[in-house]
């Protein structure tokens, strides 16, 4: 008997890496091998063409001495700190109202606010780029038609207005997925405590926090996570609207990664960076989690 | 008598007239780059936008397709010197060309390695099991793009760099694909896997004859999901591809956009030739897509 579930637990293991193992050659060589690598190049001073030189804890105390890199930290914060709150607030208001209406108007919805994702991050910044223009922005031909402004703004190369730009497109561009998160978490709300509650005589406010919040509270907590990471790892927008000007005053730290890794060639810099950012987001995940279980 | 109306009607009201509007504003962009495209010089650059244009020419197309050629295809012979390339074209065709493959290839060998790997996971009762669930996860709670780095001198030292396949295989590794799937194979009965061994059915047999008919709304899921990303995934293709001929279609878009930053007519017409293979397909494969989202959302 004894042999025989040995042989039982052999044959399991032997499949279970069989099956495993196409995948697991991708995700090691493609995924943990360079996550690995980006710690320990971030120990390192290298470049392109030479040998890298440990430096020991060089690039993280740089780092903190970085103006631009806190900077650039800093207008992250902000993107999150805006676009976190707006993306959930906003997404479960619409998914409230568009999830129990008829087909196929809430397929019609769903579909429209996950346009901007599926456009794709090129093609949506180079159409807001021209709606944003100066001279010929549309931006600027309907603020004055309406008369709140009185002359062209360059939106995006003045200091006051980049980042708000930016953290407009972003947000367009961040509400498809909890919409079509939160539309299908409410239609599977347990419909019989529903009932039970309104027979009760519950408002439908009451109904709202007391039932149906508590049943999607797993998908909210999920949304706050990937809507983190998102905002975090904000790149596109920044590189092809602005490339972090004017004056530095739209870098994100991904886009300064980019900048420091692929501009001026210091990887073991960009990757002590990464790995800062990789903390943050892990710290804050690990938080959200938190914060959710306890409630 | 006079309908009366209480506070819930209104607002349900109110906040339709409101989701409307937002929804007009979330469509507009694409409207504006479609519309944009086909606008004379003259309308673009006029102080007062046209919002229909008044008149609709080719123009923008014909400047994009008669800036650049390419090779239609090109096949290099690994280790080898031997090129084949096919006749010349407008180099925006050949961006699109290698688009539609590199999203291709990355949704085969994605859907084919994680349906392998997600059924084992959730179906096989192997040594280092969870140890191997915990690692897909926390990876994938991680920012992908601070790889970036690493993976480019990594290619490079595999002489992959600037080749459609570096683009590929970091997506292939992208462990939601895996993920996705256990959600799927976890509703596998597991009476039907005893029946199958008790019959005597191969591990292999077992897998493609009885748990993968049961997978397959999940495979279509992470086919289109991984289809639309890979697509769309622009930062990892910037610093994979160089050369013009490797370019993707978001790449062109970006260097047309950087080589004449106020040409908003030929930039449209490129942005059109990105956007609108990639949300014909989402329109076509919608359901497949939304039932993607959801399940990878649910926590395992």
């Amino acid at each position: 008997m004894n042999r025989m579930n040995k042989a039982l637990v052999r044959r399991e293991t032997f499949a279970g890496y069989a099956f495993m193992l196409p995948s697991l050659v991708f995700f090691l060589g493609f995924v943990i091998y360079p996550m690995i690598q980006c710690v320990v190049t971030s120990f390192f001073d290298s470049t392109m063409n030479r040998d890298d030189i440990f430096v020991g804890l060089a690039n993280y105390k740089e780092l903190f001495q970085d103006k631009i890199f806190i900077g650039a930290l800093w207008n992250t914060i902000i993107i999150v700190l805006v676009s976190v709150p707006v993306v959930c607030i906003f997404s479960l208001w619409v998914s409230s109202v568009i999830y129990n209406m008829r087909e196929p108007f809430c397929s019609i919805f769903r579909c429209i606010f996950y346009l901007p994702v599926v456009t794709g991050s090129v093609a949506v910044t180079v159409v807001w780029k021209w709606m944003f223009n100066n001279y010929y922005g549309i931006f600027n031909y309907v603020g004055k038609s309406l008369g709140i402004l009185e002359k062209n703004i360059n939106w995006l190369g003045d200091e006051r207005f980049a980042l708000g730009c930016i953290i407009l497109i972003l947000l367009t561009t961040s509400v498809g997925q909890p919409i079509v998160l939160y539309v299908s978490a409410l239609n599977n709300v347990d419909q019989s405590l529903v009932e039970a509650a309104e027979v009760d005589g519950a408002t439908k406010i009451q109904c709202f926090w007391k039932i149906k919040w508590p049943q999607i509270m797993p998908t909210t907590l999920y949304i706050l996570v990937i809507t983190t990471i998102n905002s975090f790892q904000c790149f596109a927008l920044i590189q092809l609207l602005t490339s972090g000007g004017p004056n530095h005053r739209t870098d994100t730290i991904m886009y300064y990664i980019y900048y420091t890794a692929f501009k001026l060639y210091r990887y073991g810099y960009g990757n002590a960076m990464g790995v800062v950012l990789a903390v943050i987001i892990a710290v804050l995940s690990g938080i959200q989690f938190k914060m959710a279980k306890s409630d | 008598m006079k309908k009366k109306l209480d506070g819930g009607k209104v607002y349900r009201i109110f906040s339709v007239i409101v989701i409307t509007i937002v929804a007009i504003g979330f469509a507009f962009p694409l409207y504006w780059i479609i519309t944009g495209s086909f606008k004379t010089s003259a309308a673009i650059n006029a102080t007062s936008p046209q919002w229909w244009p008044e008149e609709w020419v080719l123009d923008n197309y014909r400047k994009l397709f008669s800036r650049q050629v390419a090779p239609l295809w090109e096949v290099h012979i690994p280790f080898t010197e031997i090129l084949f390339s096919g006749p010349q074209v407008p180099a925006a065709i050949r961006w699109l060309l290698n688009t539609v493959f590199m999203a291709v290839v990355s949704m085969i060998l994605t859907c084919a390695t994680a349906a392998m790997a997600g059924y084992a996971l959730a179906k096989k009762r192997f040594v280092g099991r969870t140890v191997m669930f915990t690692l897909i996860v926390c990876a994938m709670a991680l920012p992908k793009q601070v790889i970036l780095i690493p993976l480019l001198r990594e290619m490079s030292a595999m002489n992959l760099y600037n080749t459609i396949w570096a683009v590929i295989f970091p997506i292939v590794g992208w462990p939601f694909g895996v993920f996705l799937i256990k959600q799927f194979a976890e509703g596998i009965p597991g009476e039907m896997m005893e029946a199958a061994k008790i019959d005597g059915a191969s591990e292999w047999k077992t897998f493609s004859e009885i748990a993968l008919p049961m997978i397959k709304p999940g495979i279509g899921a992470l086919a289109i999901f991984t289809f639309i990303n890979s697509w769309n995934d622009y930062f990892m293709q910037l610093i994979m591809l160089s050369s013009t001929s490797n370019l993707t279609i978001s790449l062109g878009i970006a260097k047309l956009q950087a080589e004449n930053a106020t040409d908003f007519g030929l930039i449209m017409a490129g942005a059109s030739l990105a956007a609108i293979p990639i949300i014909v397909i989402f329109l076509m494969f919608q359901k497949y897509f939304t039932k993607g989202i959801t399940m990878g959302a649910v926590k395992g």
